[in-house]
């Protein structure tokens, strides 16, 4: 699974991609943001207030727990600010 | 259509091109965003943009087709621009035509409101000392995309 961040995610975490295996792990949007919370205090700190971080998997918004594959895009990245 | 671009943009050229050779329009509403060099009390230097390139463009052909859907319009254009943006400059463009001016209107309208709630871009301002911030959404946004629908 291809993994983006945005905006002050990707800034408080100091990366704007990664690659990870899918894993059985974390199979869905749920589990994954779970696992994510686990892997240190910055991860930690970014997904700690869900209201302020979007999802989007294949470049689309996800509405409730998504399952993902292999081949998914999943991207994390604050309320929008644009126009 | 709809263009994301890194380049500025003449607002008189574009809507010159969206209308030429078509005399079945009777309306040509444009809105156009600029940066402004204050935001909630404090002043700003300068912006920067940043995208969700793929998605970006999704979300705003997906915006233009539900305008089409709800609003008689003859042609429309959307144009976000992303990157390095000075003081004054313009950042966003809408355009919509149609045969009477409340379809232009009510749909330049929603497509502003919807983008600023949807399109996946965000500011990142600078101050008068270079530090810079991300700015954060604005209820009046998300209480302007509401009354178009519950889908917002």
């Amino acid at each position: 699974m291809k993994i983006l961040y945005f905006a002050w995610l990707k800034t408080k975490l100091q990366m704007t991609e990664e690659t990870l295996p899918w894993s059985k792990e974390r199979p869905d949007t749920d589990s994954l943001v779970r696992w994510m919370k686990s892997r240190g205090p910055a991860f930690a700190e970014v997904f700690s207030d869900l209201e302020v971080v979007r999802i989007a998997v294949n470049q689309e918004y996800i509405m409730g727990n998504t399952a993902l594959n292999e081949n998914d895009e999943v991207a994390f990245f604050p309320p929008v600010t644009g126009g | 259509m709809i263009r994301v671009q890194r380049d500025i943009f003449d607002v008189g050229a574009e809507m010159t091109a969206l209308t030429e050779g078509r005399t079945d329009i009777g309306a040509v509403v444009s809105f156009t965003g600029l940066v402004r060099d204050i935001n909630d009390g404090s002043s700003v230097t300068g912006l920067s943009l940043e995208h969700y390139p793929g998605m970006t463009e999704r979300e705003l052909a997906r915006i233009e087709e539900e305008a089409k859907s709800r609003w008689d319009l003859q042609a429309s254009l959307i144009i976000h621009r992303y990157g390095d943006l000075a003081l004054g400059e313009p950042i966003v463009l809408v355009i919509t035509a149609s045969p009477h001016r409340q379809d232009a209107f009510e749909a330049a309208n929603f497509l502003m409101d919807w983008l600023k709630t949807k399109a996946p871009f965000w500011k990142n301002e600078r101050d008068k000392d270079g530090n810079a911030s991300w700015v954060e959404e604005r209820q009046t946004d998300i209480d302007a995309a509401k009354r178009w629908s519950s889908d917002s």
